[in-house]
């Protein structure tokens, strides 16, 4: 700490990046071709669909570098403060870096000016670290992040999409990114409605992972063996919460269990998707039937 | 050619101490106290926009008195000395007893070789895993910290506030004991306070991350109780019998 009187250097105002800038701690951008040297943990598949109130993200827990799953367990949906939440695709560390970096940001202005910075300040505060990474991104360590969040101010749930440029974008349902958000996306968008209930949200964002997961082998499923699942959250005025696991589990069991039965994977051939809202038939398939085929989802894909 | 004139260094640091602390005394107090789910501070403000108490860091808050300028500098200088700590280390590594250090030393840098001392008392606070843990430091303006345990009064008339309290404090108080012990004190017999008068925050112990957390508004109208109006012969505020200032902090 120096003495506010006596700083030479520029003043940061209540940028705490510009504060490392000032000190000289900003982490320094790598030489050469790093993506192509070495195998760099990525994470994966991750989305955001606004429901009634508010906004639910959703991300899978698998990281992988090249054809290895490096960790099973990585959480990539992180709450940025009360009221908004980030969830990140990409070279799994530099993307961990930004989102502490960004969960700082945020709480540093907030103390420095005693207030919040409004949901459109937060999202070009995100905007502007996408683009700053952009040096490390050309050398293979690209992060694009989902930014959500609840607007006090007008009292809706908002989300943000990002380009490697450091581009905004504005959604307004639903927002994905990652390798598996083509697959993920499409189940979004057929299951979308407007003013979805808080259960049909989680039920749709869950299946579009677990679609996403049976597509591409860099997005984990559910890991029943392990009692892994998705990391699930919702962020509404009453702010960011995280959806137990427990329910995840439930929920995963019932849509399981639909997939399961057999006139349901009929179906299931025809159409990649599956209505919201529907509930799960425990029928005699049994669950641990369901289980297996599960647990061999969730672990790595044969080459 | 003229000569500045002799000056003994004891009068020097003499005189400077008599400006910071006439600078003090021009302002309203403030009142710290541990209480059973942590750290109660309760500040005589009648700004509800420029701030005494304000967050530091995750268990830890800052407050000041004297001119506003100086401790909302040094209150900033705090923020940014936590943030740095915490990301370079890790968050458990910030403490408010090398914070109070680093305040200490400005001040005294600031005391004995600046033209004007700056005009302030601070406060730094921890609140602990358990009431044990509570941490309180007190730093006067020529950089002077003391620890206190039980409760800590900063400003103009500390030592009777101080006197008030010592008879108040009880070890396990709760929210609202403590809230009057506070109010009362800093109002003295002649005065009562009422909630447009204060500014109020806790450190709480069960308030997850971020401990601190401000009583404002309805509830805390609904622990100080209002003086109500004409009720007495002699309607007491809180400005009315303070002497006109001017660079006072608010």
């Amino acid at each position: 700490m120096t003495s506010p009187f006596l700083r030479p250097a520029p003043d940061p105002g209540p940028s705490f990046v510009e504060l490392l800038r000032v000190n000289d701690r900003l982490p320094p951008v790598p030489e050469g071709d790093v993506g192509a040297r070495l195998s760099v943990t990525h994470g994966t598949t991750v989305v955001a669909l606004r429901y009634a109130d508010g906004v639910v993200m959703a991300g899978d827990r698998r990281a992988t570098s090249g054809h290895l799953i490096s960790h099973r367990a990585m959480e990539k949906v992180y709450p940025a403060d009360r009221h908004s939440g980030v969830a990140i695709a990409g070279a799994a560390g530099p993307a961990m870096e930004m989102v502490k970096l960004f969960q700082l940001q945020l709480e540093h202005y907030e103390k420095v000016e005693g207030a919040e910075l409004s949901l459109d300040g937060k999202a070009n505060q995100l905007s502007g670290m996408v683009r700053s990474h952009l040096p490390a991104a050309m050398q293979g360590l690209a992060v694009v992040p989902l930014f959500a969040g609840y607007d006090t101010r007008r009292r809706i749930g908002r989300l943000f999409q990002y380009d490697i440029t450091g581009g905004r974008y504005e959604e307004g349902n639903f927002a994905t990114t990652g390798s598996g958000s083509l697959h993920a996306g499409t189940v979004i968008k057929l299951g979308y409605r407007d003013n979805l209930e808080r259960g049909g949200a989680i039920e749709l964002a869950i299946s579009a992972l677990f679609q996403a997961a049976d597509e591409d082998s860099a997005t984990g499923g559910p890991d029943l063996v392990r009692g892994i699942y998705p990391t699930v959250a919702t962020i509404s005025a009453a702010g960011f919460e995280r959806v137990d696991d427990t329910e995840v589990a439930q929920r995963f069991r019932d849509l399981v269990d639909l997939l399961a039965t057999p006139d349901s994977a009929a179906q299931m051939g025809a159409s990649p998707t599956m209505r919201p809202g529907m509930t799960g038939l425990p029928g005699a398939s049994g669950a641990s039937g369901a289980s297996g085929a599960v647990g061999a989802e969730g672990g790595p894909s044969a080459p | 050619m003229s000569m500045p004139f002799y000056v003994a260094p004891e009068q020097v640091m003499k005189d400077r101490a008599d400006y910071a602390r006439k600078g003090i005394a021009r302002g309203r107090s403030l009142a710290a106290l541990v209480y059973a789910e942590g750290i109660l501070i309760c500040a005589e403000n009648t700004s509800h926009t420029l701030r005494k108490i304000s967050e530091i860091y995750d268990r830890i808050g800052f407050a000041g008195v004297g001119r506003y300028n100086e401790f909302d500098q040094l209150r900033i200088a705090g923020v940014r000395h936590a943030d740095l700590k915490g990301y370079s280390f890790s968050r458990d590594d910030v403490d408010a007893r090398s914070l109070a250090n680093q305040y200490a030393q400005i001040l005294g840098q600031i005391f004995t070789h600046e033209m004007k001392p700056m005009e302030v008392e601070i406060l730094v606070a921890e609140v602990g895993a358990a009431m044990d843990d509570d941490q309180m430091f007190h730093i006067l303006y020529d950089g002077t910290v003391m620890d206190e345990r039980n409760f800590m009064v900063l400003g103009g008339e500390a030592e009777a506030i101080a006197e008030r309290l010592r008879e108040s404090w009880r070890a396990g108080l709760g929210l609202a004991d403590a809230m009057q012990a506070a109010t009362s004190a800093l109002a003295g017999p002649d005065r009562t306070l009422n909630a447009g008068d204060l500014e109020v925050a806790v450190l709480g112990r069960a308030n997850g991350r971020r401990a601190f957390r401000r009583i404002e508004g309805p509830e805390l109208e609904l622990m100080v109780p209002a003086a109500p109006p004409g009720s007495e012969g002699e309607p007491v505020t809180s400005t009315a019998d303070l002497p006109p200032v001017t660079d006072e902090a608010p």
